[in-house]
């Protein structure tokens, strides 16, 4: 492994490798001093076009718990905002020796155009690029369900919500079909992406009919901007039809989970007491994300030279 | 200055020899030796009738930086067009008499070919109100062909009226067809791939309904209608019963529409990114069956010369647009001579004839044939070449062909008896 691009490029074997290096982070750094000197040296960029806090802070965290050095290059208060392109932030990073970029950007594409471009040698990490893929998000959501429920294989997954503009969804998709996982997305019709037959999951329409066959449930997160462009009447119908409140969650059968992104927004697809219940492992998911960042980092950089051999 | 071409076949016919004096075609037939004539030997070659294109972006004024008149025309030469027809949306647009005549005459002192240009049908392709067409239909560059070629007229009133209009000077609209409302922020072909890839689709109907509506309209007015760059196979099937009903439609399809698919846009290199979008490989193919049975009228390059930074990016920043002046032929020929469907006088009639007739370029698009003007091309069937971005006329690189094969060559170009392009640099004249 290269890069971390898409989850879709990835096969089971490296989806085990990964979620496997990250348990064993876990073991590593469940204890008094959390730092391993692993990536002593080496330089980590968090590129961020889009703000956000939380996962640039996750993979702050697990860069520094590797002991790797982290730059932090975000779209406020630098030339990013001035209009920069990603070409000349990009050969800007790879002049400052940058041995993995960590990428966020609104463009699809944008990562896999960072590593294949020709313009760094850097190993570049795909941090959610435009409605493609946000792969680290579906890695720590796998890690998540299988530290619930075992070996995912057969187990029913339901992702319920704006499929069609979700990087989460589609990079979910992917992952957890390769693992085994029967996967049905569900949403109204109009926040379906065409073509959505073709991918490796059912399709419904109906939440309450998938609520009671479900082992994990993972809400997608509604952008505000959907709200305004009729892909459905109105929030409150929104909430109604795909949301999940305590009624629906009774429905689920006893072990199941309940996961989300974040960040959240309670009262529209999740109620507050559904996020807050027994059944939610979202906070979970944060700690998880930085170990499978971890890990990932570790994968794609603990095996290249030694920096004090590379230079 | 006369020019005797040996030994070349027109339109893929029988060999013969053509006699060019002056401007004009003066003999065509067994010819011994002309005292003073350049002979060009020509065993092997097929002579057609200089290429027109219906569908140029020479960005002259406005964007010098990605192509001016001369470079554009210059590609154009090499490429075997003796005329082409310059899109109306450079800055300021090509919306008044002024501009129009500015471009014909940059086109004049170039050289390499006619430059036709096209007026805006609406004030700064706006979609407004009606630009003074009658100006420019008048003016020096006796501007035919209307087009806000980049945006759809989408307002049907509008391109009513225009089409009403444009009957009193014998003009056409070439209307691009993409429902705006449809394609807010589209990157790519609407389907599977597009939702794999997170890129905002561009749904075929969007294309289909506009044409719909116009070849209605068409007929309703009684006036001439020509589809740009027709990408899919639900538009060819509508301008298809359009033409069985005898309505005044013709359409177009670009080079790259007959061999490139959406696949391309997997790479999310912004070469592949163009308007309207790479289709699939069953509109590939309906492209091509409708240019082979005169549904599609016409080969038109669309050639959209952009700069390197327009392109060096991520896909939803890049601008639209690929070149083809170059490389049209070629791509005819792959696509449709060599699996048979279309003969060399098939390319003359698509490529040269039917452009001309449709742009009502009187001396344009004529037979090879004593007492006609001498615009012609002479190509290589049998050449082969793999394309280099970096050798080219044209200002821009973006070339989508770039490391392909391709076959057929374009050797010479004559345009009214000179010649504008010579392969290996021997100019014959």
């Amino acid at each position: 492994m290269q890069h971390l691009l898409s989850t879709a490029d990835l096969d089971r074997d490296e989806i085990v490798a990964i979620l496997d290096t990250a348990e064993e982070m876990s073991r590593l750094t469940d204890r008094a001093i959390k730092k391993l000197p692993t990536l002593r040296g080496r330089t980590v960029v968090n590129l961020f076009f889009e703000d956000s806090t939380r996962t640039r802070t996750s993979f702050e965290l697990a860069a520094k718990r590797l002991s790797a050095d982290v730059i932090n290059f975000s779209a406020k208060g630098s030339s990013l905002s001035k209009g920069e392109s990603l070409k000349d932030t990009a050969l800007t990073l790879e002049a400052m020796g940058a041995d993995a970029i960590v990428v966020r950007h609104s463009a699809s594409g944008a990562a896999h155009r960072l590593a294949n471009a020709g313009w760094v040698s850097a190993r570049v990490i795909n941090a959610g690029d435009g409605t493609h893929e946000h792969p680290t998000q579906a890695l720590l959501d796998a890690y998540t369900m299988r530290s619930h429920l075992g070996d995912l294989e057969g187990r029913r997954v339901v992702l319920v919500g704006d499929v069609l503009h979700s990087r989460v969804a589609r990079s979910n998709v992917h992952l957890l079909h390769r693992l085994g996982a029967q996967v049905s997305v569900v949403g109204p019709p109009t926040l379906m992406p065409v073509g959505v037959e073709q991918w490796p999951c059912r399709v419904s329409y109906d939440l309450d009919a998938e609520v009671a066959k479900a082992d994990a449930i993972t809400m997608l997160r509604v952008q505000a901007e959907r709200m305004t462009a009729s892909y459905f009447p109105s929030t409150r119908e929104y909430a109604r039809r795909y949301g999940l409140d305590a009624q629906r969650m009774d429905a689920l059968p006893e072990h199941a989970i309940v996961l989300h992104p974040g960040p959240m927004n309670r009262g529209m697809e999740i109620t507050a007491e559904v996020a807050d219940s027994e059944r939610s492992v979202i906070v979970e998911q944060v700690g998880n994300g930085v170990l499978v960042r971890m890990a990932v980092l570790y994968l794609l950089l603990g095996g290249l030279a030694s920096p004090e051999e590379d230079r | 200055m006369t020019v005797l071409i040996r030994g070349c076949s027109p339109l893929g016919g029988d060999t013969t020899d053509l006699l060019i004096d002056g401007s004009t075609i003066a003999e065509v037939g067994r010819l011994g030796e002309v005292a003073g004539a350049t002979v060009v030997d020509a065993a092997g070659l097929i002579a057609l009738p200089g290429l027109v294109d219906m569908h140029t972006h020479l960005r002259e004024p406005g964007r010098e930086d990605a192509e001016t008149v001369l470079t554009g025309t210059r590609a154009a030469a090499a490429g075997g067009f003796t005329a082409v027809h310059a899109m109306a949306n450079t800055d300021p647009v090509a919306d008044t008499a002024g501009v129009v005549e500015q471009v014909w005459r940059l086109g004049q002192e170039a050289g390499y070919c006619d430059v036709h240009p096209v007026g805006a049908v609406t004030v700064g392709i706006a979609g407004q109100q009606l630009a003074e067409l009658g100006a420019m239909a008048d003016s020096a560059a006796r501007v035919r062909v209307f087009s806000d070629d980049g945006h759809c007229v989408s307002d049907a009133t509008l391109m009513r009226r225009a089409l009403e209009y444009v009957k009193a000077f014998d003009g056409v609209i070439a209307q691009h067809a993409q429902e705006p409302s449809l394609t807010v922020g589209a990157q790519m072909n609407e389907g599977a791939l597009s939702g794999e890839l997170g890129l905002t689709g561009w749904p075929a109907v969007a294309e289909e309904a506009i044409i719909a509506r116009d070849v209605l309209l068409a007929a309703h007015v009684q006036s001439r209608v020509h589809i740009c760059h027709v990408s899919t196979a639900g538009s060819v099937e509508l301008i298809r019963w359009a033409k069985s009903k005898g309505w005044p439609v013709t359409a177009e399809v670009t080079p790259h529409h007959l061999l490139l698919t959406e696949d391309l846009a997997r790479s999310y290199d912004p070469r592949y990114k163009v308007n309207p979008p790479l289709r699939s490989d069953t509109d590939v193919e309906a492209v091509r069956e409708g240019l082979a049975d005169g549904t599609i009228d016409v080969v038109a390059t669309d050639h959209a010369p952009h700069s390197a930074e327009a392109k060096d990016c991520e896909w939803a920043s890049a601008a639209f647009g690929m070149l083809g002046l170059e490389t049209a032929l070629s791509v005819v020929v792959a696509t449709m001579v060599e699996p048979g469907l279309l003969d060399w006088a098939g390319v003359a009639d698509r490529m040269s004839s039917a452009p001309a007739r449709i742009g009502r370029l009187g001396d344009q698009g004529r037979a090879l044939a004593p007492g006609e003007p001498a615009n012609l091309v002479l190509v290589d069937p049998t050449a082969h070449r793999v394309v280099v971005a970096a050798q080219s006329a044209s200002k821009s690189r973006n070339n989508p062909y770039a490391g392909r094969d391709l076959p057929g060559a374009v050797v010479a170009t004559f345009l009214r008896g000179r010649s504008t392009y010579a392969a290996h640099g021997q100019a014959a004249g």
